[in-house]
Order: C-alpha cells, then sequence, then structure tokens
C-alpha cells in the first residue's frame, strides 16, 4: 500500500475515534438541557464523562496535527476555506471546556445556570457543524487553481451538507443518552432511554436520507455498503434500547458512527478535497501529501504509539466503569 | 490548578487550528516539517496528559494511592514532552535546519529529522522554557502561601509555611537555572539570528567590546539616543563569551541581509525588542530577590507579618508570568519580518482566501471571549485561594462500597 493511501486511513481513524467518543459527550452536553431536571442530576450527567471528555477531544487534536503532517495542503485548505464554521467551533469548544471545569467551582445557581448554557451551546454547534463540514468535504467545494478556496461561508450551508449536520446532531443526542442509560442508575437512567427511543427514529429517518443520497452523489458500491452497516447498526441499537441492554446499545450506536464515517472517507478516497469547480483542481491523497520520508517517520510514530494510547484510554475507561447515581454525587467544593 | 488548565485546554485547541486558519501557506511551505513535531506532540503528549490527568482528579477512590500518585507524574512527563515538541517546531522557525527547498513544490522539505528535533535552538530554549516554567509555579506557591501567614496567621500556618519555603526555594533555584540557561540562550541566538541579539540591545554600530546597556532613553523610533546607562564589554561577553568578543551591530546586519535576500527592511521593531528583553531580566531578577527575601524572613519558621511582605506576596505571582511574556514577545518580535528565518517573510504566510473582515471577526470574537474569560478565572482563583486549604477526610475508605459518594465530582 502506498503510505499516502497507509496515511489517508490513519486520518480516517482518528476521525472516527474523534466522533464516536466526543459524539457521546457532546450528546451527554446537550443533554444537560432536557433530560435532567434538577442540579443534582444535571451533576451525574456531567460526571459520566467527568474523567474522560478531555481525553476524547485530543482525537481532534491529533486529527488535525496528522492533517498537517501528512497532508499540509489538505490542512491549509480545509482550515482557512472553512475559517467561520471553525471559529464557532472552537468558541464552542472553549465555553463548553470552561463550563464542564467551572460550574461546579460555586454554588449559586446564577453561576450554574451560565454555565450550564455554555455547556449545552457548545456541545450543540460542534455537533452540527461538524456534520455539515464532513458533509462538504465529500460533496465538493469551490477550490481554484491555487488550492484556495474560493467560496464564502454561506456555500457551506448547502443542504447535503445541512442535512449532514442534522444527522450527526441527532445521532450524537441518540449516543449520549444510551451512554447515560449505560453509566447510571435510577430515574435518570430510564428516562435516558425513554429519551434515546424518542429521538432514535428522528435520526433514522434523517441519516437513512443522507446516505442515499450520498449513495446516488458517489455512486460507488462501498458506499451504499458501508451506508447500510450504518442503518442496520442504527436499528439494531435501537431494539437492543428497547430491550433495555444498554451496553450492545451502545456498542451499536458506536458501531453506526464508526461505519458512518468510513462511509464518507470511502466516498472521498482517492481525493481528500475535490473542487466543485474544476475536477483537475481536486486535492487528492497524491497531490496535497508531504515527503515519502515525512510519511515513514510519522508511520514509525504512528505504528508504535497508538495502540499505547488506545491501551491506556481503554484502562482508564475500565477504571471509571461503574454506572452512578444521584447518590453518588458528594457535597459542594466550596458551598461557603 | 484545574481551574487553570480548563483555559489551557480551551486555548490550546485554538494554537492547533490557527496554523491552517490564518496561515494557510506558511503551512504549506512548512507542512512537511512543522507538522510533524505538532502531531507528536498531540500523539505522545496531549493523549497523555489529559488521560492521566482525568485519572488523578477522579481516580482517588479508585486507584491505589501508588497507581494514583504515578498518574500526576506521567501527566506531568506529558507537559514536559508536549513542550520539548512545541519549542522543536518553533525553534524551526528561529532557525530552520535539517531540510531543503523544493523549487518545483516551493515548499521546504523534511531531509533529517534528528536535526530538527536536535536543533541547536530547541536544546537551550527547552531548560530555559521549563525552569521559566517551574519559576512561575514556585512564585504562585510562595506568593498565595505568604498571603496566607499574614493574613491568616492562625489557619494552617504550618502547612503554609513549608508550602512557602518549598515554593521559595523552587523560585530561586529555577531562577537561577533561568539566568544560566538563558545567557547559553543568548551566545546561540547571537550565532543565528545576531539580528535579534543586535536589536535586543539597540546596538546600531558593531563594537568590539560591546558595552550591555541598562537604560536608554531615546527618540520613540529608537533611532537615536537621549540618556544611557551601561556596562562596559559585558555585552559582548553575554553574546560571544569574551569580554572583547565582537558583537555585529543592527546597520551592518541590515546591510548584510539586503544583499544577500535582496531589497528591504530586515530590522524587528527596535523598541519593542529592547524593551520586552530589559523588563524579562527585570521581572525575572525582582521575582528571585523576593524569593530570596522570603525564605530569609522565614527562617528558623518564624512567621513575617510586615505590611511591605504582604504586598510583595501579592505581586510574587504575576512577576514571571509577566517574565514568560516579555520573552516570548521578544523573540517573536525579534524574528521579525520573518516567520521562518531567511526563508519566509511572515507576510508571505497568510491565508490568501481568508478575508480581513473574516480575521477580524475571529480577532475581536477571541479576544473578548479570552477578556471575559479571564476576569471569570481571575476572581474565581481569588476566591479559592482566600478560602485556603479544603478539610481532607483521611479516615480510610472500604474499596466495596459501591454506594459511597465519588472522591470528586463536578
Amino acid at each position: 500500500m502506498e503510505l499516502t493511501t497507509f496515511w489517508f486511513i490513519i486520518i480516517a481513524v482518528l476521525w472516527i475515534g474523534y466522533l464516536v467518543l466526543e459524539g457521546f459527550d457532546f450528546g451527554v452536553g446537550m443533554l444537560m438541557g432536557v433530560l435532567a431536571k434538577n442540579d443534582l442530576e444535571r451533576r451525574v450527567l456531567l460526571n459520566t464523562m467527568g474523567p474522560i471528555w478531555d481525553g476524547n477531544e485530543v482525537w481532534l487534536l491529533v486529527a488535525g496535527g496528522a492533517t498537517f503532517a501528512a497532508f499540509p495542503e489538505w490542512y491549509a485548505t480545509l482550515f482557512s476555506g472553512f475559517y467561520i464554521p471553525l471559529f464557532l467551533i472552537l468558541i464552542a469548544l472553549i465555553v463548553r471546556a470552561v463550563g464542564i471545569e467551572f460550574r461546579g467551582k460555586r454554588p449559586e445557581a446564577s453561576w450554574k445556570r451560565r454555565w450550564d448554557a455554555a455547556i449545552i451551546f457548545g456541545s450543540t454547534i460542534p455537533a452540527l457543524l461538524w456534520g455539515v463540514a464532513l458533509a462538504n468535504i465529500v460533496r465538493g467545494v469551490p477550490i481554484d487553481a491555487d488550492k484556495e478556496y474560493a467560496g464564502t461561508f454561506f456555500d457551506l450551508l448547502n443542504p447535503y451538507a445541512l442535512l449532514g449536520g442534522l444527522v450527526t446532531l441527532t445521532v450524537f443526542l441518540v449516543h449520549g443518552a444510551v451512554f447515560v442509560s449505560l453509566k447510571t442508575v435510577g430515574d435518570i437512567r430510564e428516562r435516558a432511554t425513554v429519551l434515546a427511543l424518542r429521538v432514535g427514529p428522528v435520526a433514522a429517518v434523517l441519516a437513512v436520507a443522507f446516505i442515499v443520497w450520498t449513495g446516488f452523489d458517489q455512486g460507488q458500491f462501498a458506499v451504499w455498503l458501508f451506508g447500510a452497516l450504518a442503518a442496520a447498526a442504527f436499528v439494531a441499537a435501537l431494539t437492543s434500547g428497547i430491550f433495555n441492554r444498554e451496553g450492545i446499545a451502545f456498542a451499536l450506536t458506536s458501531l453506526t458512527i464508526g461505519f458512518f464515517a468510513i462511509m464518507l472517507f470511502v466516498g472521498l478516497f482517492p481525493d481528500v478535497m475535490p473542487s466543485s469547480l474544476d475536477p483537475a483542481w481536486n486535492l487528492t491523497t497524491i497531490n496535497a501529501a508531504s515527503t515519502h520520508f515525512t510519511l515513514v517517520i510519522m508511520t514509525w510514530v504512528a505504528l508504535i504509539f497508538t495502540p499505547i494510547v488506545i491501551g491506556y484510554q481503554s484502562w482508564s475507561y475500565w477504571v471509571f466503569r461503574k454506572r452512578i447515581g444521584t447518590h453518588h454525587i458528594p457535597t459542594e467544593v466550596l458551598a461557603k | 490548578m484545574l481551574i487553570n488548565f480548563a483555559m489551557g485546554v480551551a486555548t490550546g485547541i485554538v494554537q492547533e487550528f490557527q496554523f491552517g486558519m490564518n496561515w494557510s501557506d506558511y503551512s504549506r511551505f512548512v507542512g512537511d516539517i512543522f507538522g510533524a513535531p505538532l502531531a507528536i506532540e498531540g500523539l505522545l503528549a496531549f493523549f497523555l496528559e489529559s488521560t492521566f490527568l482525568g485519572l488523578w482528579i477522579f481516580g482517588w477512590d479508585r486507584l491505589k494511592p501508588g497507581v494514583h500518585l504515578a498518574t500526576i507524574w506521567i501527566a506531568a512527563t506529558g507537559t514536559l514532552l508536549s513542550a520539548y515538541f512545541i519549542l522543536a517546531a518553533n525553534s524551526f522557525m528561529q532557525h530552520p535546519v535539517g531540510f531543503t527547498f523544493n523549487a518545483d513544490k516551493g515548499r521546504a522539505e523534511l531531509t533529517d529529522f534528528a536535526a530538527v528535533l536536535t536543533n541547536k535552538v530547541t536544546l537551550v530554549t527547552f531548560p530555559h522554557t521549563i525552569v521559566a516554567c517551574f519559576m512561575v509555579g514556585g512564585a504562585f506557591v510562595a506568593g498565595i502561601s505568604m498571603w496566607h501567614l499574614i493574613r491568616h496567621p492562625q489557619r494552617d500556618a504550618d502547612a503554609f509555611l513549608t508550602a512557602l519555603r518549598l515554593g521559595a526555594v523552587t523560585l530561586l533555584v529555577a531562577g537561577l537555572g533561568t539566568v544560566v540557561t538563558g545567557d547559553m540562550q543568548g551566545k546561540v541566538m547571537t550565532e543565528v539570528q545576531p539580528m535579534k541579539m543586535a536589536a535586543a540591545e539597540a546596538l546600531y554600530t558593531t563594537a568590539q567590546p560591546a558595552p550591555f546597556s541598562l537604560l536608554t532613553i531615546g527618540t520613540l523610533d529608537g533611532s537615536e539616543e537621549v540618556y544611557k546607562l551601561e556596562v562596559p564589554k559585558l555585552l559582548s561577553y553575554l553574546a560571544t563569551g569574551d569580554f572583547n568578543g565582537k558583537v555585529q551591530g543592527i546597520n551592518e546586519l541590515q546591510a548584510a541581509y539586503e544583499t544577500k535576500y535582496g531589497p528591504g527592511s530586515y530590522t524587528p521593531n527596535i523598541p519593542v525588542t529592547y524593551w520586552t528583553f530589559r523588563a524579562m531580566i527585570t521581572v525575572g531578577g525582582l521575582a528571585m530577590i523576593a524569593g530570596a527575601w522570603m525564605l530569609w524572613a522565614t527562617r528558623r519558621r518564624h512567621l513575617p507579618t510586615s505590611r511591605w511582605m504582604l504586598r510583595t506576596a501579592i505581586v510574587l505571582p504575576f512577576l514571571p508570568l509577566l517574565g514568560n511574556s516579555f520573552g516570548w514577545i521578544f523573540t517573536e518580535m525579534g524574528r521579525q519580518p520573518w516567520v521562518v528565518f531567511g526563508l519566509m517573510p511572515t507576510s508571505a504566510g497568510v491565508s490568501p482566501g481568508v478575508s480581513a473582515t473574516e480575521v477580524a471577526i475571529s480577532l475581536i470574537g477571541f479576544t473578548l471571549l479570552y477578556g471575559v474569560l479571564a476576569v471569570v478565572e481571575f476572581k474565581l482563583l481569588l476566591k479559592y485561594i482566600k478560602a485556603g486549604l479544603p478539610d481532607v477526610d483521611t479516615s480510610p475508605r472500604t474499596d466495596d462500597d459501591t454506594d459511597a459518594p465519588l472522591a470528586f465530582a463536578y
């Protein structure tokens, strides 16, 4: 296999890791507004992802860094072209991270309300915009002969991309609700399952519409295949939800997101950012790549360290495997 | 620490994205070399820091004490790795090594990765940055402990006294380390970026031996001096290690660069480099004096009460923080007009497809957000500092008590 192809796969894997992991913690963040009835329950929700959300977010940073190292032209065109959406995502991720850390640092209700709003906003915006961004990458955007993005912000808000955004938004919401049902005990666990089953059909309809649209756009068999697998996994996840098999349901929503992302990346390959103006101006795994020498070094680093990272991150999930409920939440840190 | 960490995490993502967002031509030009240390930083360091810090914060009742202690050491190792790789990337901008220029593709390409990682600028900048960060840590602990000792001498005096002395010793040792590594760094800088050294000193004409300027009052554009105070021969020693060494001046370097790179200005903003260099050294020195005074004042576990000591305690945490900021402003401004020294002017690195309006939106947006968050964070830190030490429950916990509250929760 060409090293450029190998790095395309690595970047796809990093995105899958990011979407599956931060997907559920975006879902948990959004649920702060609808699922929890009081402060104690909001704290339960927050603490289901407390020890792990930050590690989940690193998948995004590494996906960005790996794109920079392996495909500098892709990194440069994508990040400068999607300037305003990425700016909004950054603002959202900042207020979300600060909100998660700061909300419990003062006892006042107004203080907590404000940070709850920050967490909900900061989880919803990226959940929507990552779908918009990925759909645009696969669909193709105006890229000129100099590899520069030649469109405007509003070109990115086309129906296909917006549908993609709604898919990630709703699927992450379901994924997050299933995660909460897996990680909690008591009343909140049951309500999370009910919510997942209620939003689930909406997400399924949106996702199937998007998958069919992508299938006709791209035309390859593999796109249809992975699209079908994603849809099947999602239906199976909702079915497991009905029978209260939360662990299986969570594995299946994770698979759904994984297959969904594979579908997008398979549709994209061998381009990394097709141009909607002229196919000759497409960025591909070949013309956007770093030198062979750089890719060799990066390959060694990735082959050695990725398994180690996956190992200790899995261990941290194992350490915090216990379900939590309202009785596990200690009193305020600084209640004076 | 966690109050700060939230801000660090949040603002770190911006750094990783902004090369592509605002500096796309720079990214295309250096990506083959510069991208690798950034990606490695993420893979090796960010994962370690975030995962093990999570384990440390939430793991008090989930891990054995030894394992729990190990997690914070691993997280700290992650921060060191992170610093090394990001400084290796920055050092390439100061002193590009291990590459060739590919004229066909119009980009710099990696030829020797070991050379990039062992760039002589990295080797001196890494220790300088690390000890300067230890100064910040030491100053925070010492300043806050001293404040408590004077304001609430009855509350936890013993713990705060120990913390104070630990903080002050760290500050002093790290301060000495900063001086030594800074001196090494100055000599490397003179060798690879002589213009930056000349700009630090506002040395216009080449001198042998060169005096170190303590203070110069000049015209605002820095072209003429009105009053100066200097130490003879000191600059020669700082720059070359020899009291009679020759230090090149700005005018001569400017002429040499014009011959080499073509017409244009190759001189950084002199008032900025001159004053940030002095400000960095001054606040660092003041922090060390404050640390030494605190150690002296608490000898034989004596509790100080003086009003001046209280004021010093309040100011101290800011001093190394300011010193680090001045140092970074100096080293980045001193590299101008280059983004990659000798290879790419800063003006050529920007994103051609991003409009001025978009840049303005993001710049104003981030500035406002950071401003608001800085105020919120500062108030929160003050609240926690004033609250003092929490009561720690040291009673042994039973492992199988599944209904016990979590040891830490948001």
